[in-house]
């Protein structure tokens, strides 16, 4: 079993909502990225996405761009992002990671290469936002090295497409809670509870919500019928700007904690 | 000539129903936006062959656009240069002063047959801005354009046009503040807004199906090209040429053409300064393979995959990427993509002025640029058919300040 299934099958023992926190590789500083995963997981996070930073982020809000260009005016390429992961992966065996990104870096990379060094690495899964269902020829290597390929889901998404989406899920299912681009604030809890509610009546696989989750109270009302929670833009906001690494563990650790407090208390209510 | 893709039987076969020319072209984008375009490209399949809707784009064409554009016979310029005949294609003489408002025309006609109330466009130079605010002040439609901060800054005179034609212009300061960067600021309010905007593509690019629809509405400039050819000279041109940043003028005239394997075709790219400086926009000539705007297509990016930033003197060819389509005749074999730099854009900007009395646009000063070499080619009793895609007038400032005129 590889380490989403696993994780996400001890979330579903203990009755826990997974808690999954997306930091942009190399934001707010390279040195600091490994310390910084170590971090997420001391603050509860039970599962990482790693944004690989790219020119034309066209699925993106303002706050990750802006994350993606600092990084690579740093230099932060792929290989540094896979030596990242190999190092996290040194001293952490269990917390999955997933590399979510766009096509055009892992094009150039080469796929069959990529795939082979990222399962190398330790990565999980790969999230490629600007892949959908139709062109999933496009890094068949990927899943041929064994890693998952998580896909999207939208409220734009039709029924029909909804069904093959969910028949093909690997690892879990990301549903995009609304229609827009990351870190933009326009919930509507019950809405996305009732398309929640339609993909798990179809998929084997969990479904993670994400997109304007960005603190304890909105990551509560979520977790009340998603599997996990995705906390991206709010957090990355949070990182920039820290001095130095240590100083981006502490509030990464501020800012997960009551989120994971607020997971926990609604976990144990249930129970 | 070398191919990597075995030439098809038929070139106007394509794309394949899952916008696929060969390897490039497709749907590379965010799951969000799959929805969209799938009721988009059904919706124009539809139109497509709706004799109602063809009426209505044909009339539009004949007395809004001012179609058909003529073909000119380049008589002077043709024997300053001594070699084969030039003509060009007159799509500066269009309303707005390009080929752009034959594809914004008809989009805006499905735009409306879809119920939208709002277009969103991107632009670069400000010419498909300025074609998208036309068509939207004239629909009642309200019309929301994204343009790089540097472009803005370039191109004052089409920012202004656009305003006053009812259209907001939206500073982009993202990425390299230019055409690409508006792109991804468009396809973010797209993805925001889907219910009541429908987003007017200016290009060849971008998401099936626009490479093809945007095609299809510009390639009314070969069909007639091709009937004038025949009509007034009994034959067809030994080769035709256009210039190529994302190249909807350029497939415009050469659709038309692709089955007519005697007539050559050449693309002209953006050299900027030069092919080996690294500053130019040549995807096709100095570019690779790759995923850019929803397609995949000839991308310009370092090895790390990271879109590179372009230089051309003429904002229009300034674009990292380029139609799929063109990708795929570059690979058959069927096209060739050639650089032209600024220099000779400028050079060909003056002498078809001074020889013919027309102002070309700085974008189609390197087709021009590129016929005159290719007339040179060729006998006398040779043609060589160039698409003039747009007047100069929006450059007049970018000229004078370039050779250093105060106006």
């Amino acid at each position: 079993m590889n380490r989403i299934d696993q994780r996400f099958a001890e979330l579903k023992a203990a009755g826990r909502t997974g808690l999954i926190p997306f930091v942009t590789a190399g934001d707010p500083s390279p040195e600091g990225v490994v310390p910084l995963l170590h971090a997420l997981v001391a603050a509860g996070a039970d599962l990482i996405e790693l944004g690989v930073p790219f020119s034309d982020p066209m699925a993106d809000g303002p706050v990750i761009q802006h994350a993606g260009e600092r990084a690579l005016a740093k230099g932060v390429g792929l290989d540094a992002i896979l030596a990242w992961v190999r190092a996290f992966r040194a001293t952490d065996m269990a917390t999955p990671v997933v590399l979510m990104g766009y096509l055009n870096p892992i094009e150039v990379h080469g796929y069959e290469r990529f795939a082979r060094e990222a399962a190398q690495a330790g990565v999980d899964g790969v999230l490629l936002v600007d892949c959908p269902l139709e062109e999933a020829d496009t890094g068949a290597a990927i899943r041929a090295a064994g890693l998952c390929r998580i896909q999207l889901a939208a409220p734009t998404t039709s029924a029909a497409r909804l069904e093959r989406l969910c028949g093909a899920a690997e690892g879990f299912l990301y549903y995009v809670s609304f229609a827009g681009i990351t870190g933009a604030a326009r919930l509507s809890v019950a809405e996305i509870e009732s398309r929640v509610g339609a993909i798990r009546a179809r998929a084997q696989a969990p479904v993670a919500v994400g997109f304007g989750v960005r603190d304890a109270a909105s990551a509560a009302a979520i977790a009340a019928f998603a599997d996990a929670v995705v906390i991206g833009s709010a957090l990355v906001q949070r990182l920039a700007g820290s001095a130095d690494a240590a100083e981006t563990c502490a509030r990464a650790q501020a800012f997960l904690a009551p989120i994971r407090g607020a997971l926990d208390a609604r976990a144990a209510h249930a129970a | 000539m070398t191919s990597k893709i075995a030439p098809p039987e038929d070139f106007h076969a394509y794309p394949d129903a899952r916008g696929r020319f060969g390897p490039y072209g497709g749907v590379y984008v965010a799951e969000t936006l799959m929805a969209p375009l799938e009721a988009l490209a059904e919706t124009y399949l539809r139109l497509r062959d709706d004799p109602q809707f063809r009426a209505e784009l044909d009339r539009d064409l004949a007395h809004y656009v001012g179609r058909p554009s003529p073909i000119y016979h380049a008589e002077r310029l043709s024997a300053e240069v001594g070699g084969a005949q030039i003509l060009l294609k007159r799509e500066d003489l269009n309303h707005t002063g390009a080929h752009k408002i034959n594809n914004t025309v008809g989009q805006a006609l499905v735009a409306r047959r879809m119920g939208k109330t709002r277009i969103i466009a991107e632009t670069g130079a400000g010419q498909h801005g300025v074609a998208s605010a036309t068509v939207a002040a004239r629909l009642g439609l309200k019309c929301v354009v994204y343009m790089g901060a540097v472009d803005i800054e370039r191109q004052a005179i089409n920012v202004y046009r656009m305003k006053l034609l009812g259209a907001e212009v939206v500073p982009v300061t993202s990425g390299s503040k230019t055409l690409k960067d508006a792109l991804n600021e468009a396809l973010r309010d797209w993805v925001t807004n889907v219910a009541d905007t429908f987003y007017i593509i200016g290009t060849v690019a971008g998401p099936h199906p626009y490479p093809m629809m945007v095609r299809d509405f510009n390639a009314i400039v070969g069909r007639e090209a091709r009937a004038q050819m025949l009509a007034q000279y009994g034959r067809l041109p030994d080769a035709i040429t256009a210039c190529v940043g994302g190249g909807s003028n350029a497939i415009g005239l050469f659709h038309a053409f692709l089955n007519d394997r005697r007539v050559r075709i050449v693309g002209a790219e953006a050299a900027g300064e030069g092919l080996a400086t690294g500053r130019h926009a040549a995807s096709l000539a100095a570019g690779r393979p790759g995923v850019l705007h929803g397609n995949r297509t000839y991308v310009i990016c370092d090895d790390n995959g990271q879109i590179g930033e372009t230089h051309s003197i003429s904002a229009g060819l300034d674009y990292p990427g380029v139609g799929p389509e063109h990708a795929f005749l570059k690979d058959t074999g069927r096209a060739e993509y050639v650089g032209v730099s600024d220099d000779e854009a400028l050079a060909a900007f003056h002498r078809l002025a001074r020889t013919e009395g027309i102002l070309a646009a700085l974008e189609s000063s390197h087709a021009v640029a590129q016929a005159i070499k290719l007339a040179r080619e060729y006998p006398k009793d040779a043609i060589v058919l160039c698409n003039l895609s747009g007047r100069g007038d929006k450059d007049v400032h970018t000229i004078a300040q370039r050779e250093g005129i105060t106006l």
